[in-house]
């Protein structure tokens, strides 16, 4: 459901209600007219006579064209791309045979070159298409950042409006406590909304766990106790901002607030040769109701590993005998000084 | 009306410290306007159901997520009360019941709570819709996990998962454990359709646990050998209709 592929179920088409895909459109078909009557004319002048022959023929069709995929654009851009593209080519051939055919009525033209025109008008469409695609695969990494970046922000709401409730709590009797909680509140959201695009020591990351557990502790209380082995953690080691903390808030959203009885969320952080192993868990039980949360801030870590190492770093989960566990597993990479 | 001169009797049901905490306090600045008294506070459906045998309310403020049982649970179990109080939800963020409570018109508060949101409630407590089953099962379909009894004026909880079979008998439904027989106002087909993940018909008049089936018998009978099943940890054998004997061959092992 909402995952970051996002982008998926719109495929590379443009959109074609946009004035400057519009204005890429007619420049383009412009410059292929002058392009086709420049072919086989030697002087000035038979090049803009041919020209204007041709801009004559063309210009309706472009138009026609034009309107026509506005039109039908949305749907287009849902289809399958290979669909589009064949859908989008067959409806161009529609429009230059009807062209053709008033054009020979008008004019009185008694060419017979429908499958030249056939053939040319297939062409333009393709090289547009090719370059629309060119252009949207030039663009789509910084369209993938922005939205990692915005995942990141996001703070599960639940978690928010519980917290300032809890802090509220204290305001009275324990104004000290609450100071402290309203401190570790502005420190993690800071780091939730940070420019979260470069590695970050893992000793600061754990900060952030700290920060974000202390918030949990004032609500849950003795319900959650957590874990740390991380004797053998190299504190230099570089991982993307937020990697942590996201588990840990599914770990305590799934496996400690739904349970009646307290739990032990278990976090073990070591070395293993060149391979930064992170083992998370916690109790579990099956809750069909508030899995969708769960998969997406996976995903977006899966993700962002990705990004940041592509294959050399890899994000399992497992549920079994009442446990979730999730190893996340990436290369070492040591904090430059 | 006498509401100006008895005071509203309000229990707190919230799984979190801190939230029952604020709540008192905002019920203590209220104190000085309404007349209200604070019968107790409970960080579970069930611990609310006890505290409720003891010291009834008028008013319950229901945090709707919390363990065992949500909030929406528990207010079907408060029905089973002589006099089901009046139930106001509290949710930090619950998008799912949110809207359907609007659709319904039953109150709820959303946390924070504001001490001026929590005084209206509380004085319009005595108007706002009486819940019922239908309308709570209608917001949150899924199955409860915990069937209700009222028994010499308290509601008992049974775990659904305990239950070894339900049948019907003439005007209500006998709910069966490994322990004991409990008497449940209820319709069987109602039951059915809320649990059909868990319970088979076998008969026209019973519903058996699926996991707690040990297995099938052949049973001489007049005329013709019917089809029984046995339950794990029950003697008692229930007669398997002939319009049900697929379910024979669907959970024979």
């Amino acid at each position: 459901m909402g995952s970051i592929n996002q982008n998926r179920q719109q495929n590379a088409l443009p959109d074609f209600r946009n004035l400057g895909v519009m204005l890429r459109i007619l420049v383009g078909v412009s410059v292929m007219t002058v392009a086709a009557a420049a072919t086989g004319t030697h002087s000035l002048q038979t090049w803009i006579q041919m020209w204007i022959t041709i801009t004559a023929f063309v210009a309706p069709v472009t138009i026609l064209s034009l309107v026509v995929l506005g039109a039908a654009g949305p749907w287009l851009r849902r289809m399958d791309y290979r669909f589009a593209v064949v859908a989008i080519v067959i409806m161009e051939l529609a429009i230059t045979t009807l062209a053709a055919k008033f054009s020979s009525g008008l004019l009185g033209n008694t060419r017979d070159t429908m499958v030249r025109d056939w053939f040319l008008a297939a062409l333009a469409t393709l090289l547009l298409l090719g370059y629309f695609e060119l252009r949207a695969r030039a663009l789509s990494p910084a369209l993938t950042e922005a939205r990692l970046q915005a995942l990141q922000a996001r703070i599960r709401p639940h978690f928010f409006f519980n917290s300032i409730n809890a802090v509220l709590s204290l305001v009275r009797s324990e104004p000290r406590r609450a100071e402290e909680a309203l401190h570790d509140m502005a420190e993690l959201f800071r780091a939730l909304m940070a420019d979260n695009r470069d590695l970050i020591p893992i000793r600061r990351e754990l900060e952030i766990c700290h920060q974000y557990l202390g918030i949990e502790q004032l609500r849950l209380g003795d319900r959650l106790t957590v874990e740390w082995h991380t004797e053998s953690m190299p504190a230099d080691a570089m991982v993307p901002p937020l990697l942590l903390q996201p588990v840990l808030e599914n770990a305590v959203y799934h496996g400690i607030e739904p349970a009646a009885e307290p739990g032990t969320v278990t976090v073990e952080i070591r070395l293993s040769g060149e391979t930064l192993r992170i083992r998370l868990r916690n109790p579990y039980r099956d809750q069909a109701r508030h899995q969708s949360g769960n998969r997406m801030a996976l995903a977006n870590i899966r993700e962002r590993l990705q990004l940041h190492f592509d294959a050399e770093a890899s994000l399992a989960t497992r549920a079994a005998a009442g446990v979730f566990e999730v190893e996340i597993s990436l290369p070492y990479v040591k904090e430059r000084r | 009306m006498s509401r100006g001169a008895q005071r509203l009797r309000i229990a707190v049901t919230d799984d979190e410290a801190p939230a029952r905490s604020r709540l008192k306090d905002l019920l203590e600045d209220i104190s000085v306007t309404i007349p209200i008294e604070i019968v107790g506070e409970a960080q579970s459906g069930r611990e609310l159901l006890d505290l409720l045998a003891d010291s009834p309310a008028d008013v319950v403020l229901l945090d709707i997520r919390m363990p065992e049982m949500d909030g929406i649970e528990v207010a079907q179990h408060l029905l089973k009360l002589e006099e089901p109080p009046y139930v106001i939800f509290t949710t930090a963020y619950d998008d799912y019941a949110l809207k359907a409570f609007e659709l319904h018109a039953i109150d709820y508060l959303v946390k924070p709570i504001r001490l001026r949101r929590l005084h209206d409630a509380l004085v319009r407590a005595r108007s706002i819709t009486r819940l019922s089953l239908d309308l709570l099962q209608n917001i949150a379909p899924e199955a409860r996990t915990h069937l209700s009894v009222q028994e010499r004026g308290k509601v008992t909880l049974i775990p659904v998962d305990d239950i070894l079979y339900l049948r019907a008998e003439l005007k209500y439904v006998t709910v069966r454990t490994a322990l004991r027989e409990h008497v449940l106002e209820e319709s069987l087909s109602r039951l059915e359709r809320e649990f059909d993940e868990k319970f088979v018909r076998v008969h026209r008049n019973c519903l058996v646990a699926r996991s707690h089936v040990e297995g099938f018998e052949r049973e001489p009978g007049e005329g013709e050998a019917r089809w029984v099943v046995k339950m794990r940890g029950l003697d008692e054998r229930l007669p398997v209709s002939r319009r049900q004997q697929h379910i024979v061959k669907e959970l024979g092992r």
